[in-house]
């Protein structure tokens, strides 16, 4: 098992709003499985994903990585687990404005302990004419691929990806959830994806849904399509 | 490289205008840091040096006539260790085609002897030791200052009116003494009206009927000995010989100007550059915080991938640091080279043997770090604030910010446009960046209006006293207390349309066991061409008969009120005490004087109706004429011309307080620049999101530009009159600081001023709004809107 979380609950103030994200989640997911995690704005997918990924502590109740527990671990411990476990995909890609594409690599293969080859990881992703550029050089599909090439070069256990396709077209968002489909098929890596888009639940091994903080739901795929196949 | 410091060199590449102006700041404040206090220190490095080498005395006393042998005597007092006489004479000194009045002092120097005490260093040409005696011409040694500014050289030939007898006396050589560093009498630098001349003893004392007598000496005391123990004893033995009072270096007239010079010089230059390095890194402080903070998702994007607080900690500590690094370097090497400058100036005035200018390590270490310290603190305080937030919180654009009504709305005045609205909402809500801000650009008016303020302070100061105080053309004094008919034939020299005779004498002021040195200036009268003004330029009260005044200063010394009466021990002539009651005090700019009206010294004094000057009024045009006819005049030994005064001030005094205060401004000029700009660029940077999605609203350009502009607008217009009123205490204060019993500083601030200072961030306000103004025109909607929720 990779992730184990048993009671988990998030509150948290906005302004003057007191927020309740996540009400009592239990889930656990399997090495190498591909989630889906769907739900409208709001639905504490964003708030899961981030205390799966050490970014976040719960208030309340327990998460474990490979039997380590993250809830109660120290500023220093959560990043270390995110230096050598954890690949983020955001959104809004999150790139270094002033560092090239390799750069950008390069920022985690300088602290990662057992990093693939950094024109390996941009091959994966299919950007080798473009691994010079800067981001503002790219378009979003590419920036976010840059994104993925990024996440995975470290190797990571498992890959986080917070609406990848959420600022994308749909051919753009097609070819960046192939390359997430692919790395999670040929690396073997545990992929988890956020997305309030229904129609890319097909591509997962299980669906979570969540609605107001808790889990409404799970599906399993028994059969699952290419990105490819999807249509929205 | 690592990734993450060529990001380093990328952003500063991106900010490099940010950077730059930073740099300057920083730059600024460590180089006005480093100019004034190096230069006063090599100062008095430069002092230390040529007394520790010309064995410069601790005791010096005149008296009328004593027998060498006296010296023997003198030699055996306890605490003395070494004893030298000499004999000294003034004499007037007349240079071809030159009417300006020029006083000699001619010393006395043992050629076969070397000097033990204030031991001559010969610049050029050959020592007193080598000389052969010529037939008529004296050989002697010249000051330095004189001899550089009158051009005279080995081998010139110049005469003086010695003992009434005109002399020639040849220059053998150009010497420096640590007793006249300072060139100049009576506390004003005169390099062209005053000139030393050693000159041998045996000539100089058979002109006086001095042999095998001394008028002068200095003493060497013994380690450990105290000074007002030797000077007591020292007083009492040479009084019967017709001695004045001996006194330490602090009343000797070239080491009590250099003194105050370098005392005043290092509150000067520790007080200035240390608000000024304060002002600099404060600023740095708020710029560095902001502009860190604006990193704000690219922190959390590193905290995602990994990257622990420390790592990037250090990664925007690395990026300060170069900027820092660059105006350290910037600012040190300027510091070097206008400290440098500053010590050239000093040069004109004191003279030394090697004048070199140095940075001393603790200067370096204490610029450094403050500066450094700061930059650190503004850089942590930065990260902090991000380490503290959740990245995966860092990452979403800020929560809506908790606006309301701002008071003016409250207050009921509800007829704002929305623009203002919005905008004083903004500045509202964040009081405290708010304030900082305005902050940072008054603090920045401040040190521009105090870097000028010495300038406007001395014209304020020349005004006084050349144009309100002293209104004669010429002052001519005699050679010792003379009946007062002398301003009769005076009155007779060409030109002259007024005389106002003046008497003054050497006294020791006693209350209590408060005692203090000093003189009183017996004047007119109703004076007219000499006034007693107060601070303010007002004529001060007029003298009444019987009364003393004196200054605020010495009567506060004293511990005296108007109405006590005060013990006067005369110190010239014949030696007793006298009482007079204190009628008033005034609030001069210098000094520790004391008036009485003449007569009633006179009186007092129990002396006829003597006088020991004259001030002269002189028909315009006819000065050189009337100085010419007054060498004819034996008694006169001396003139001061006011325009020689007022040019030597001019040209010494005046031009290095001008020189330093227009540096200091220029370096005030450049940190309020960079404030402001920096200021513009971060508002710009926090809020370009937020513009853009107004563009996008149907905000027209010039209405985006204006919420901006205008939140800097009225940043500077609260800042501008706080800046003013923020220099003037700062004036205050250091005015305050600088002031001695000497000289009061008056604190005086001309609309000019102000209006530089105002004109200044106006410009840089304007120039920054011009930058920030095409950058928005340049904003790009599309992306602003992709990149965020």
């Amino acid at each position: 098992m990779v992730f184990s979380a048993r009671g988990l609950a998030k509150s948290y103030v906005t302004g003057d709003v007191e927020v309740q994200a996540l009400r009592d989640v239990d889930l656990d997911i399997r090495r190498g499985e591909f989630v889906v995690l769907l739900g409208a704005s709001g639905s504490g997918k964003s708030t899961l994903l981030n205390i799966l990924g050490g970014l976040d502590v719960p208030t309340r109740g327990e998460v474990r990585f490979a039997g380590q527990a993250l809830s109660g671990a120290s500023e220093s411990e959560l990043t270390t687990y995110r230096r050598d476990h954890v690949g983020f995909v955001f959104q809004f890609y999150n790139l270094i404005p002033s560092l090239t594409v390799r750069e950008n690599l390069a920022l985690v293969t300088d602290i990662a302990r057992n990093p693939m080859p950094i024109d390996e990881a941009i091959d994966l992703v299919g950007l080798t004419p473009r691994r010079d550029h800067f981001p503002a050089q790219l378009s979003g599909g590419e920036q976010q691929r840059v994104a993925i090439a990024r996440a995975i070069v470290k190797r990571p256990d498992v890959l986080l990806c917070d609406e990848p396709t959420g600022a994308l077209d749909y051919v753009t968002g097609k070819l960046v959830l192939e390359v997430i489909a692919k790395i999670n098929l040929e690396l073997g890596t545990t992929a988890v994806v956020i997305t309030h888009n229904a129609a890319i639940a097909g591509m997962a091994d299980r669906v979570i849904y969540l609605g107001d903080g808790r889990i409404q739901k799970v599906e399993i795929n028994t059969h699952k399509i290419t990105p490819s196949e999807l249509r929205w | 490289m690592k990734a993450l410091d060529r990001k380093l060199l990328r952003d500063l590449r991106l900010m490099w205008s940010q950077a730059l102006t930073i740099a300057l700041v920083v730059a600024s404040g460590i180089g006005g840091f480093i100019t004034t206090l190096s230069a006063v220190d090599s100062l008095a490095l430069a002092r230390d040096r040529f007394y520790a080498s010309g064995r410069f005395a601790d005791v010096f006393a005149s008296v009328k006539r004593a027998p060498n042998a006296l010296a023997e005597t003198l030699r055996a007092t306890p605490g003395v260790a070494d004893v030298q006489t000499t004999v000294e004479q003034i004499v007037r000194i007349e240079l071809p085609g030159v009417a300006d009045p020029v006083i000699g002092q001619l010393i006395g120097v043992d050629p076969q002897a070397p000097m033990r005490m204030n031991r001559l260093t010969v610049r050029n040409g050959r020592a007193l030791e080598d000389m052969r005696l010529p037939g008529q011409a004296i050989p002697a040694l010249v000051s330095a200052a004189f001899a550089d500014a009158r051009g005279l050289l080995p081998g010139t030939r110049i005469s003086a009116l010695v003992n009434g007898k005109r002399r020639t006396l040849e220059i053998a050589g150009i010497a420096l003494s640590p007793e006249f560093i300072f060139a100049g009498l009576q506390g004003v630098p005169d390099l062209r009206g005053f000139g030393v001349f050693w000159v041998p003893r045996d000539v100089l004392a058979a002109a006086y009927d001095m042999d095998g007598a001394f008028n002068r000496v200095a003493i060497k005391l013994a380690a450990g000995a105290s000074e007002d123990a030797v000077v007591d004893k020292i007083s009492a033995q040479l009084s019967r010989y017709g001695g004045r009072e001996a006194h330490g270096r602090k009343d000797q007239a070239s080491h009590a100007i250099l003194d105050s010079e370098i005392k005043q010089q290092r509150v000067l230059g520790t007080m200035l550059p240390s608000i000024f390095l304060g002002v600099a890194a404060f600023l740095l402080n708020v710029v560095v915080s902001r502009l860190v903070a604006t990193q704000r998702e690219q922190i959390a994007a590193l905290k995602a991938l990994g990257y622990a607080n420390l790592a990037i900690g250090a990664h925007y500590l690395k990026l300060v640091l170069v900027i820092v690094a660059l105006g350290l370097l910037l600012g040190v090497l300027l510091g070097d080279v206008l400290g440098m400058m500053f010590l050239r100036l000093y040069a004109v005035s004191f003279q030394f043997p090697s004048f070199e200018h140095r940075i001393a390590p603790w200067l370096l270490v204490v610029g450094i770090g403050i500066t450094v310290a700061t930059a650190v603190l503004g850089t942590l305080n930065a990260i902090l604030a991000t380490a503290r937030l959740a990245p995966a919180e860092a990452m979403r654009p800020q929560a809506p910010g908790r606006y309301r009504r701002t008071v003016v709305e409250r207050l009921g005045i509800t007829r704002i446009p929305p623009a203002l609205r919005m905008i004083l909402r903004n500045m509202e809500r964040r009081p405290l960046r708010s304030a900082l801000s305005i902050g940072g650009v008054a603090a920045s008016v401040a040190i521009v209006v105090m870097g000028n303020f010495f300038k406007d302070a001395i014209e304020y100061i020349v005004d006084a006293q050349f144009n309100v105080a002293m209104r004669s053309d010429v002052v001519v004094w005699m050679a010792e207390a003379a009946d007062d008919s002398a301003r009769h034939e005076v009155a007779r020299l060409p030109g002259v349309t007024a005389v106002e005779s003046g008497r003054d004498v050497a006294v020791r002021f006693v209350n209590g066991h408060i005692r203090q040195r000093g003189a009183i200036q017996g004047f007119a009268r109703h004076a007219e061409l000499r006034r007693i003004v107060d601070l303010d330029k007002r004529e001060a009260s007029r003298l009444e008969d019987d009364g003393l005044v004196m200054t605020d200063r010495l009567a506060d010394k004293l511990g005296l009120r108007v109405g006590q009466s005060v013990r006067i021990e005369v110190l010239e002539g014949r030696q007793r005490t006298l009482v007079v009651p204190l009628t008033a005090t005034v609030r001069e700019m210098m000094g520790l004087s004391a008036y009485m009206e003449r007569r009633a010294l006179n009186r007092l004094l129990q002396e006829g109706d003597l006088s020991t000057q004259f001030a002269l009024a002189v028909e315009p045009g006819r000065e050189a004429e009337m100085l010419e006819a007054s060498k004819q005049l034996p008694r006169v030994v001396g003139a001061f011309s006011k325009a020689s005064l007022l040019r030597n001030m001019q040209e010494v005094s005046a031009r290095n307080i001008r020189i330093m205060s227009t540096v200091l401004t220029i370096f005030a000029t450049v940190i309020a620049v960079g404030v402001v700009y920096n200021n513009a660029r971060i508002a710009l940077a926090e809020r370009t999101w937020e513009l853009a999605s107004l563009r996008v609203l149907g905000f027209t350009r010039a209405e985006v530009s204006g919420l901006l502009l205008g939140e800097m607008a009225i940043g500077i217009a609260v800042a501008l009159p706080l800046g003013m009123a923020l220099g003037y205490g700062l004036v205050h204060l250091v005015s305050g600081l600088v002031s001695s019993d000497q000289f009061l500083f008056p604190v005086v601030i001309r609309p000019a001023t102000y209006a530089w200072a105002g004109i200044a961030v106006l410009t840089s306000g304007v120039a920054s709004a011009l930058v920030v103004r095409r950058r928005i025109d340049k904003l790009d909607m599309v992306a602003a809107l992709k990149t965020r929720e």
